[in-house]
């Protein structure tokens, strides 16, 4: 019987092998397609198992934790949630995360491996870092008069420092708070389910994420094309313009809202905004040089980052003259995001230099210990800087003289430039007033904010819309609150 | 050092070496692995030492002692090893079901548990004690089958639970009556075949001479297959698959062992495989089974979630080698079974595959004491149980262990010792005495040649 016995327990040793090599198999072979199973709940356990870090504006947090003592353990507070809802994003346990939420979310979750005190050094331990912090680049008093200046109406303000790029103010009305959607409860479910219904969509960052067409701020485009091509020598000298003007190559006739348009000088144009100047203008200056320029205004460019992606500007690259001749007074098919806007503004400010712009200044352990700094860096010399310096004379005109009287600050220098967008078929839809502008206080060397105020003023009577009226009182709260800050 | 029956027929008779201090050492080193597990978990969950962790420390430590003593004075030749790995794999149960009770607040396994340990305990004590020779269980052979069938039967006329009709429910108690009948059989199994032996393997019809495959005549073989099949019958009508492989695998061993006919292994095979085709096909509970089985990740393909293998697998898998630490696992995510039937994923997540090996080590050593006791006992009424009960420990352990952890198809059945369940516990701590009992004779017996050797 003994050698049976004995084969017996050959075979239970042979089931402990199987059992032993199985569990190799799940347990090491296997496991990271299984950890990394959507199913599995463990990454998400380990993720909201601490506090996330926080985002800063001016060195206190806009965001806050919660231990809410569940699975999903800690859940996102937002402190202004509505105001800032276009820099943060949300950061939801059910709908992931957006906007710098998303961006630095390796940051703030703690998983970069930048957060680390050596490296690889969590592998070893298993240890999971503090989430880290964002210090962002806002002011929060330009923010906050954005967001009032732009009070129930649909809009976006973008603001930036012209030498540098740093964004200043990004704020997208109406807005919502993006602690509603923090959490695992069935109000969040409910409040995703309506934010997405609503016909405001309020979800929807207009600064970064929608385009616009920018109508006559656009004509600072034109201007800076037809003086740095040499169509314009002369800011003061008669241009060789009718109004109204016929489209080349078609019937089709352009007119002005203002008088005196007929062969007026690029000075005249600019500050009282005359269309078929611009039209001719852009025209005669060709799609090349056109379209050279507004590229390195930063149009056409699909790859930006500020970290979170911003859509692409639009001016078209193929174009018959009298689609040209269109796009020159941005219209047609040119789009411009609030934000491009503020750079095409921002660009004149700085001599014709694109800073590119940028919402993070830097990263930071949770002690505070420095993980990365954003440098700032140019994009492109978008005009030279003699036509800047004209740009700078003509903008500042409109301010003085022209339409934009309404951003006129006392004893600072404001340039700026209105527009009012047709949209729609037929031009039906309720025209968008736009205005962008910048500030140089006496005795700096530069100006040292410029913006980009869009409206979207579905209420107002068509006649009333205007970029001079809606839109530049905001861009001058915007622009005060920057000087008056430290 | 228990190679009695392989030693020479020397005379006089060498003193055997009790090695009882050897059994107390490793006893202090099992409850206070456990302890240091208890207060790990709660280090790891609450920052502190439970404040149970002394009276936890002295209740096993207590029961760990009175067990050794009587094993001391009423089976002192016993294995030494038996007794230690019983109450260290108990000990990590209770350690196990603790941590996870931390994460289901209102509904606490672990006290329950420690009193089933105390009842099993007590019943190991009973045994050694009032057991003095395994071979009256010889005796009541007959006594156990009928016993056995009766407690098989009870359950059909309880409710199901989770799809199983084998509990008894008696007020807030409900006990699994197969649990026991475990033993009994195997007690019936041991008993028929060693009396029976000669009668299987060398008398019956020769089916085919080129296989010598020799049928027993149907009068000695009859009686056993019947019981066999009744008990697989019972346990299929209730559903309890897992024993009822148990069964049909102790049978097997049983059987070739008794006889060294390598036929009945090819037989069992077969009729094993035409039987679980067949169940496998047309029993839609165990049709499901087979299906997790073959394919873990179906419900979350279909966006139903994870089941609870899947769940299971997840949890192994995020232990990895050295595991997440006591405490820090998330097998709780595995649902109603984590403490029962899964408890060895949450040892696997975060003991990892080391702790699991260690774990799986404990078990083989435990099954290998309870062969070397068979080895070297004289009687084959003692050589069968004792393979018999070590065999019903790891074909349980591979069943669970095996299905947990999507090597074959799951069958709910407990991890000895370590899930959640009074039944199973006290089982197998009677199992653990009856070894004793069977490693004190082998190892007591007076020093000779064997009387018989096949």
């Amino acid at each position: 019987m003994t050698r049976y016995i004995r084969h017996a327990a050959a075979f239970c040793a042979l089931l402990l092998i199987a059992l032993l090599v199985n569990a190799t198999r799940v347990q090491v072979v296997q496991s990271g397609h299984f950890d990394d199973n959507p199913a599995n709940r463990r990454q998400a356990i380990a993720r909201f198992g601490q506090p996330r870090g926080d985002i800063m504006v001016e060195g206190r947090a806009v965001t806050g934790s919660q231990d809410t003592g569940e699975q999903l353990r800690y859940e996102r507070t937002y402190k202004n949630g509505p105001l800032y809802a276009p820099v943060t994003g949300y950061a939801s346990q059910v709908y992931g995360t957006t906007f710098l939420e998303n961006a630095e979310d390796d940051i703030l979750s703690g998983t970069d491996p930048m957060l680390a005190p050596l490296p690889l050094w969590n592998d070893i331990s298993r240890a999971q870092n503090p989430g880290g912090k964002v210090r962002t680049t806002i002011r929060a008093a330009a923010q906050q008069a954005a967001y009032a200046g732009l009070g129930g109406k649909k809009g976006a303000v973008a603001a930036i420092e012209p030498s540098t790029g740093k964004i200043l103010a990004l704020v997208s009305t109406p807005s919502y708070d993006p602690e509603r959607l923090s959490g695992t409860s069935g109000s969040v479910a409910r409040s995703w389910a309506a934010l997405n219904a609503s016909a405001d969509k309020p979800m929807l960052n207009r600064a970064i994420r929608q385009t616009y067409p920018p109508g006559s701020t656009f004509k600072v485009v034109t201007a800076a094309a037809a003086l740095d091509a040499g169509t314009v020598t002369d800011l003061d000298a008669a241009t060789k313009s009718p109004s109204p003007y016929t489209l080349p190559g078609t019937s089709t006739q352009l007119t002005n809202e203002v008088d005196g348009c007929t062969n007026a000088t690029l000075r005249y144009a600019f500050e009282w905004s005359c269309n078929t100047v611009f039209a001719k203008l852009g025209a005669d200056t060709g799609l090349g040089d056109m379209l050279g320029t507004a590229r390195n205004f930063g149009f056409n460019d699909s790859g930006l980052k500020i970290p979170s992606s911003v859509a692409a500007s639009n001016f078209d690259t193929a174009m018959d003259d009298a689609q040209l001749a269109l796009s020159s007074i941005g219209q047609y098919d040119t789009r411009a995001t609030p934000l491009q806007m503020a750079m095409v503004s921002a660009a004149v400010a700085n001599g014709g230099q694109v800073e590119s712009p940028h919402l993070v200044d830097e990263t930071t352990t949770d002690d505070g210990d420095v993980v990365e700094n954003t440098g700032n860096h140019s994009l492109h010399q978008a005009m030279n800087p003699a036509t800047a310096m004209q740009l700078r004379e003509l903008m500042t005109g409109v301010v003085e003289e022209g339409t934009g009287s309404n951003a006129a600050i006392p004893d600072v220098t404001v340039g700026g430039k209105t527009g009012t967008a047709q949209h729609g078929i037929d031009n039906s839809g309720t025209p968008y007033a736009w205005f962008i502008s910048w500030a140089q206080k006496s005795g700096e060397a530069q100006p040292s904010v410029a913006v980009a105020v869009v409206v979207e003023d579905a209420a107002a009577d068509r006649g009333d819309i205007s970029g001079g009226g809606s839109a530049a009182p905001i861009a001058k709260a915007v622009m005060e609150a920057v000087l008056d800050g430290p | 050092m228990t190679g009695t029956a392989a030693a020479p027929p020397s005379v006089p008779a060498v003193r055997v070496p009790r090695r009882r201090g050897t059994e107390v050492a490793l006893i202090v080193v099992a409850v206070l692995l456990s302890v240091y597990g208890y207060c790990d978990v709660g280090l790891a969950k609450n920052g502190t030492v439970p404040p149970g962790a002394a009276g936890y420390g002295a209740g096993l430590g207590v029961l760990a002692l009175l067990a050794h003593l009587a094993v001391r004075f009423r089976a002192p030749y016993a294995d030494p090893l038996l007794l230690p790995i019983a109450v260290l794999l108990n000990g990590l149960g209770l350690v196990l079901i603790y941590r996870l009770d931390l994460e289901t607040p209102g509904d606490e396994a672990a006290p329950t548990q420690l009193v089933w340990s105390t009842v099993g305990v007590a019943l190991f004590i009973g045994v050694v004690v009032l057991l003095r020779d395994h071979r009256v269980l010889q005796r009541y052979a007959y006594i156990c089958v009928v016993t056995a069938l009766v407690l098989m039967i009870v359950p059909i006329f309880f409710p199901a639970v989770n799809g199983a009709r084998i509990w008894i429910r008696i007020g807030g108690f409900s006990i699994q009556p197969g649990e026991f009948a475990k033993i009994l059989l195997a007690i019936f199994f041991a008993s028929y075949l060693s009396a029976n032996r000669n009668a299987l393997a060398y008398t019956g019809r020769t089916v085919w001479k080129l296989t010598k495959l020799q049928l027993p005549t149907g009068r000695v073989l009859g009686p056993i297959v019947a019981i066999w099949l009744l008990s697989v019958g019972v346990l299929v009508l209730e559903r309890d698959l897992g024993t009822s492989l148990l069964f049909f695998g102790l049978f097997v061993i049983l059987l070739y062992v008794a006889t060294g006919r390598t036929g009945w292994i090819a037989v069992g095979l077969v009729l094993a495989g035409v039987g679980a085709y067949t169940v496998g096909s047309l029993e839609p509970h165990v049709h499901s089974r087979v299906e997790d089985w073959l394919h873990p990740f179906a419900s979350i393909d279909a966006g139903e979630g994870p089941n609870q293998l899947a769940q299971s697998l997840f949890a192994f898998a995020a232990g990895g080698m050295l595991g997440t630490g006591l405490g820090l696992g998330h097998s709780i995510l595995i649902g109603f079974a984590a403490k029962s039937d899964f408890i060895l994923a949450t040892a696997g997540e975060e003991l990892g595959l080391a702790g699991l090996t260690a774990i799986f080590l404990l078990y083989a050593l435990l099954v290998e004491r309870g062969y070397r006791a068979g080895l070297a006992l004289r009687d084959a009424f003692g050589r069968l149980l004792a393979v018999g009960l070590a065999s019903i420990v790891a074909l349980q352990v591979f069943v669970i262990a095996g299905g947990v952890s999507g090597l074959i198809p799951l069958t709910g059945m407990a991890m000895p010792f370590l899930a959640q369940g009074g039944s199973s516990v006290v089982t197998n701590w009677i199992i653990v005495a009856l070894l004793i009992r069977l490693s004190d004779s082998a190892r007591g017996q007076p020093v000779g040649p064997p009387k018989e050797d096949a």
